[in-house]
C-alpha cells in the first residue's frame, strides 16, 4: 500500500471541511464515538441546523469551533484498500497563504474546490498559483455544490473550460475536473446517477490512481544529518536519500572530493541500494571528512554549492521582511546567515535575489523539492518567518575574497593599538553624541586613531536618501555598520552614535567585525528624562504629530540585553559616563 | 517503498534532526504500544549507535503492574538509561484517582510531574509518541512543537512547518516536544508492530482478567488498592490503550495475537481513546491539558 499526501484548498464557503468529513465518513473512518461527539457538536455549535456538520470534525481547536472558522492547517488520515492518505486541510480566510503554503509544501497532489455557481474566482486562481508555485503537478478541480445548480452539465463544462484556459500557464502535469456535491456525497466516493453524463473518475478514484512520483532516473543525492560513531571502528553518515537511488559501490562526489559508497547500513542489515526517501547510514570507502549538512551524490553529476540565488519567497510573519536585515535560513541540514533585498509583508509572495553567509549544497526547487527549499528564521525570536524556493544560483561559490598584503594586523602594529567599534545606542536626547564626543577627546589626546560617526551628520550625506520607516532604519544602520567595519579594517577606533533602535541591526554590526572589536554602549536614559531634556525640540514635535515614526513615541526601541557598558545618565555626569566607556575599552585591551 | 517504509523513514529523519540540533534530548517513555514503536524507531535511527538519550517515565504509582515489569525489562535488555520520576508532592499527599478524581490525579501526577522532571534535567527536546489521529487538537500540532519556559503550548501561535525543514531553535529554558509518530494512525502502529515483531505489554492481548463495571467502563482490578463493593468478574478482555489502571477501560475481545488485533481494528467502530476516562471530562479537554504542559 502506498502513501499519498494531498492538500485541499478553496474559498471560505466552498465546502473543504465538509468534503474531508465526507471522505472520512464514506470510507468508514469515523468511529462511533467520533460520530456521537460530532452529532452532539452539530446540535450545539453546528451551522447545518442540527444536521451533521462535517466541518466540526476538522476544526479541532476551541477557538475554531467557537468562531466557526478554520485557523490552522489540520492533518487528517484515512485509508482505502489501495492507498493510505494524508490530507492537509487549509483554511480559506485571510491567513490562507501562509497555511496553504505550509500544507502544499509536503503534498503530492491538490484538490482545488470551487462553488460551481460562482465559477473561477480570483481566489481560485490564487490557490492554483500557490499550488503550482509549491511544485504540485497533479491537480483535481472539484466543481462543488452542483446540487444547488440542478447538476447542470453546461455549468460544469463552462467552469472546467474556464479553469483549463487559466491554468494553461501554470506548471501542472494534469488537471482532472470532477462534478461534485460534498454535502450529498455525489462523485466523492461512488459514481452518482445524478450526473449520468460524467464518465471520468470520482474524487476517491482519482486519489487512488494518481501517480505523483518524481523522476526515478535522477542523480543520487544523500543529505548527511548526523555523524554516527559508536566506537573507534565505525564511522557512518546517517541521513536521507533525497534524490535518485543510492547504490553500494557507487562513485560519489562530496564537495571537491570523490569517493565511493562502501556500505549502506540499517538495523535490518546492509542494503545494495536505497531509493529516494530512505533513511539509512552510509559508510564511505575513503576516510574523507564529511559532516552534518553535506550532500553527497553521483560523481557524474555531483551536488553543487552556492551562496547567492534567485528564489521565490513567501513571507509568513506579521513583521514583514526587511531588506538587508540579517536573518537565518535553514536549507538541507545547514543553518546559515541570510539576507534578501526586497520588502515583503505577511502572506506576500515575491521573486528576489537572496544571499547566504556561506555556500550551501543545493538543487533547484523544480528539480528537487527537499534540496531546493529553505525556511527563514528570525535571529532573535527564533520564529519561522519565511519560506523560499531556489530558482537558480546567481554566481558560483568559488569567487573568493582578494587577499591583501597590508592587513589589519599590519595596521595594528603600525598604530600601536587595536581597532574597535564603540556603538552608542539609546533614545533621542539620551546623551549619546555628548558622551561620544568626550570619549573621542580622551582617546585623541592619548594618540589613538579615532573617528566619530554621528547619526544626524551621516543622514546629511551617505544616508540622505533614507527616511524613518522601519525598512529605512534597517538600511540606515546596515550602511553605518558596513562603514564602521571598513574603518575597523583601516585600524581605527570608531565611535558610532546612533539611536539604532533594533537589536537585529546592532547584532549585524557586531557580526561584521571580529571578536573583541565591538563594544556596545547602552546610553540608558528613561523616555521621560530624554523627553524632558528634548535638546532639539523633537519630542514636542512628535507629540504634536508633526514627526512620524519617532523612536519611543510611535516607533519601538529595543534596549540591549547584554551591552558591554550600560550608562545610567540619570546618575552619571557626561564626563563620568565617558570615563566609564574609556575604562571599559582599557579592559578590552583597545587602549 | 510502501506506506510503512515511508512513515518509518520520516520518523527516523525526525529523530536525527532533533538529536543533531539539541543539547539534552530525552524520550518520554510511557510504556504503551506507541512508546514501543517510538523506541524501535529511535534504535533504527541511530544504529549501530544506541539512541543517544535516556528514557523518562513519569510514573503515577497507579500504572498496571505488567507495565512496570515491561518497562524495566525493556530498558535493561536494550542497555538504556531509564529515569523514573514520581511527583514527590503527590507521593506525600497520596494523590489517587478514587479520592481526588481523574482530572486532579492526572494533572498533579502527570502534567506537574512531567514539568518537574523536564526542569530538573534541563531537557531541551522531549520525544513523545502522540499521533495526530488521536484527537482533534493534536491534528493541528506541529511535529516540532515549541514550548515556552513555562512548558506552555500556544495553539494559535505555532511556527509554520514546511517541507522537512524543522525549526529547532529555542532560547534558554524553552523546549521542543518532538512527535515522530505525528502522521501514523493506530492501525499503522499495529501493522508496524506486526511487521517488525516489536514487543508490547501483554495487556494488549486478550486474556481472562478480573474486572468490575464502573459507569459502563470495564476496569481491571490490578491490585488491592481499589475500593470494591462487589466481587470482580473474570472476563476475556484486552486493552487498546494503557494508562493508570483505575482510569483505563478494557474491551471485550478475543484477539490474542497482533494479527488478530489488526483484524479486530479493521472492523472496529470506536476509537482507542474512548477507553480513556480523562478525555471525556469536558469538551476540548485535551487542548486545555496540552496548553498546560500535558504530553
Amino acid at each position: 500500500m502506498e502513501l499519498l499526501r494531498f492538500i485541499t484548498c478553496g474559498s471560505v464557503d466552498d465546502g473543504k471541511s465538509t468534503l474531508i468529513g465526507r471522505l472520512l465518513y464514506e470510507s468508514k473512518l469515523l468511529y462511533a464515538d467520533h460520530l456521537a461527539a460530532l452529532e452532539a457538536d452539530s446540535r450545539r455549535v453546528g451551522t447545518r441546523g442540527g444536521e451533521l456538520d462535517f466541518a466540526l470534525l476538522v476544526d479541532g481547536l476551541a477557538a475554531e469551533r467557537e468562531q466557526g472558522i478554520t485557523i490552522d492547517v489540520a492533518y487528517r488520515f484515512f485509508a482505502t484498500e489501495a492507498r493510505r492518505f494524508i490530507v492537509a486541510d487549509t483554511p480559506g480566510h485571510e491567513q490562507y497563504t501562509r497555511n496553504m503554503v505550509t500544507g502544499a509544501s509536503t503534498a503530492d497532489a491538490a484538490v482545488l474546490l470551487l462553488d460551481a455557481r460562482k465559477g473561477v474566482l480570483s481566489q481560485t486562481r490564487r490557490h492554483a498559483r500557490i499550488v503550482s508555485l509549491l511544485g504540485i503537478r497533479h491537480v483535481v478541480l472539484a466543481v462543488n455544490k452542483l446540487d444547488l445548480a440542478d447538476y447542470s452539465r453546461e455549468l460544469f463544462d463552462e467552469v472546467s473550460a474556464s479553469f483549463a484556459e487559466f491554468a494553461a500557464d501554470l506548471d501542472f502535469a494534469e488537471i482532472t475536473c470532477v462534478p461534485m456535491s460534498a454535502t450529498e456525497g455525489v462523485n466523492v466516493v461512488g459514481r452518482s446517477e445524478l450526473t449520468p453524463w460524467y464518465v471520468g473518475p470520482t474524487l476517491l478514484q482519482w486519489l487512488e490512481s494518481v501517480d505523483p512520483h518524481t523522476r526515478r532516473d535522477a542523480a543520487s543525492r544523500f543529505l548527511v544529518q548526523w555523524v554516527n560513531r559508536p566506537d573507534a571502528t565505525f564511522r557512518g553518515l546517517s541521513g536521507r536519500v533525497l534524490g535518485g537511488t543510492l547504490r553500494r559501490g557507487e562513485t560519489v562526489g562530496l564537495g571537491n572530493r570523490t569517493t565511493s559508497v562502501a556500505r549502506i547500513v540499517t538495523m535490518d542489515g546492509d542494503l545494495d541500494e536505497a531509493p529516494a526517501g530512505s533513511s539509512v547510514t552510509v559508510v564511505l570507502a575513503d576516510d574523507v571528512d564529511a559532516s552534518r549538512g553535506d550532500v553527497l551524490g553521483d560523481a557524474q553529476d555531483p551536488p553543487r554549492s552556492a551562496d547567492s540565488f534567485q528564489a521565490r519567497l513567501v513571507w509568513l510573519h506579521e513583521n514583514g521582511l526587511l531588506p538587508g536585515r540579517q536573518y537565518l535560513a535553514k536549507i538541507g541540514a545547514r543553518t546559515v546567515g541570510f539576507t534578501a533585498t526586497k520588502a515583503l509583508a505577511l502572506n506576500e509572495i515575491g521573486v528576489d535575489n537572496v544571499h547566504f553567509d556561506a555556500p550551501v549544497p543545493f538543487e533547484t526547487y523544480r528539480a528537487n523539492r527537499d534540496l531546493g527549499s529553505f525556511v527563514v528564521l528570525d535571529r532573535l525570536s527564533n520564529a519561522t518567518v519565511g519560506a523560499g524556493m531556489i530558482d537558480f544560483a546567481l554566481r558560483p561559490a568559488n569567487v573568493r575574497w582578494q587577499t591583501l598584503t597590508v592587513d589589519k594586523q599590519a595596521r595594528i602594529a603600525r598604530n600601536g593599538h587595536r581597532p574597535c567599534v564603540v556603538w552608542l545606542t539609546g533614545l533621542s536626547g539620551a546623551g549619546k553624541s555628548t558622551i561620544a564626543d568626550l570619549v573621542e577627546k580622551v582617546l585623541h589626546a592619548e594618540g589613538r586613531h579615532t573617528f566619530l560617526l554621528d547619526g544626524d551628520n551621516v543622514r546629511h550625506g551617505l544616508n540622505s536618501d533614507l527616511g524613518f520607516t522601519d525598512a529605512d532604519r534597517v538600511e540606515n544602520i546596515r550602511r553605518i555598520a558596513e562603514v564602521a567595519a571598513l574603518m575597523v579594517d583601516a585600524g581605527l577606533i570608531v565611535l558610532v552614535s546612533f539611536i539604532s533602535p533594533f537589536r537585529a541591526e546592532r547584532a549585524l554590526a557586531r557580526d561584521l567585525v571580529g571578536e573583541n572589536e565591538f563594544c556596545e554602549v547602552f546610553v540608558d536614559t528613561p523616555l521621560a528624562v530624554a523627553e524632558a531634556r528634548d535638546p532639539k525640540g523633537l519630542y514636542r514635535k512628535a507629540r504634536r504629530g508633526e514627526l512620524a515614526n519617532f523612536t519611543g513615541i510611535d516607533s519601538p526601541y529595543e534596549p540591549p540585553l547584554e551591552p558591554e557598558v550600560r550608562l545610567d545618565t540619570t546618575t552619571l555626569s557626561p564626563q563620568a559616563a565617558a570615563d566609564a566607556v574609556v575604562a571599559r575599552l582599557r579592559t578590552l585591551g583597545v587602549c | 517503498m510502501n506506506h510503512l517504509d515511508q512513515l518509518e523513514a520520516d520518523s527516523i529523519d525526525i529523530f536525527r534532526e532533533a538529536v543533531a540540533e539539541s543539547e539534552r534530548p530525552v524520550l518520554l517513555y510511557s510504556i504503551g504500544k506507541d512508546s514501543s514503536v517510538l523506541l524501535h524507531l529511535a534504535r533504527k535511527a541511530f544504529y549501530p549507535s544506541k539512541p543517544p538519550f535516556p528514557l523518562l517515565h513519569v510514573d503515577t504509582t497507579w500504572k498496571f503492574r505488567e507495565m512496570i515489569e515491561f518497562r524495566d525489562a525493556t530498558a535493561a535488555s536494550l542497555g538504556l538509561e531509564l529515569i523514573v520520576h514520581r511527583n514527590p508532592d503527590c507521593v506525600a499527599a497520596g494523590i489517587n484517582p478514587f479520592d481526588h478524581g481523574s482530572a486532579r490525579h492526572t494533572d498533579l501526577w502527570k502534567t506537574q510531574g512531567l514539568r518537574q522532571a523536564l526542569d530538573e534535567h534541563r531537557f531541551d527536546v522531549a520525544f513523545g509518541g502522540a499521533r495526530r489521529d488521536e484527537e482533534a487538537s493534536r491534528a493541528k500540532e506541529r511535529v516540532f512543537s515549541f514550548r515556552t519556559a513555562q512548558h506552555q503550548w500556544d495553539p494559535k501561535n505555532q511556527r509554520p512547518e514546511l517541507w522537512r525543514l524543522y525549526n529547532t531553535r529555542v532560547a534558554p529554558g524553552e523546549s521542543i516536544r518532538v512527535f515522530p509518530l505525528s502522521n501514523w494512525t493506530e492501525l499503522d502502529v499495529w501493522r508496524y508492530v506486526e511487521r517488525e515483531r516489536i514487543p508490547v505489554v501483554p495487556l494488549y492481548f486478550a486474556a481472562v482478567r478480573p474486572v468490575v463495571d464502573r459507569d459502563g467502563t470495564l476496569i481491571m482490578v490490578d491490585d488491592d488498592r481499589m475500593p470494591l463493593h462487589e466481587e470482580p468478574r473474570h472476563e476475556l478482555i484486552r486493552f487498546r490503550t494503557l494508562g493508570c489502571y483505575p482510569l483505563t477501560g478494557a474491551v471485550r475481545s478475543e484477539a490474542r495475537t497482533v494479527a488478530e488485533i489488526v483484524e479486530e481494528m479493521r472492523a472496529a467502530t470506536t476509537s482507542e481513546r474512548q477507553g480513556r476516562v480523562i478525555d471525556h471530562d469536558q469538551s476540548g479537554s485535551m487542548e486545555r491539558k496540552k496548553r498546560e504542559g500535558y504530553f
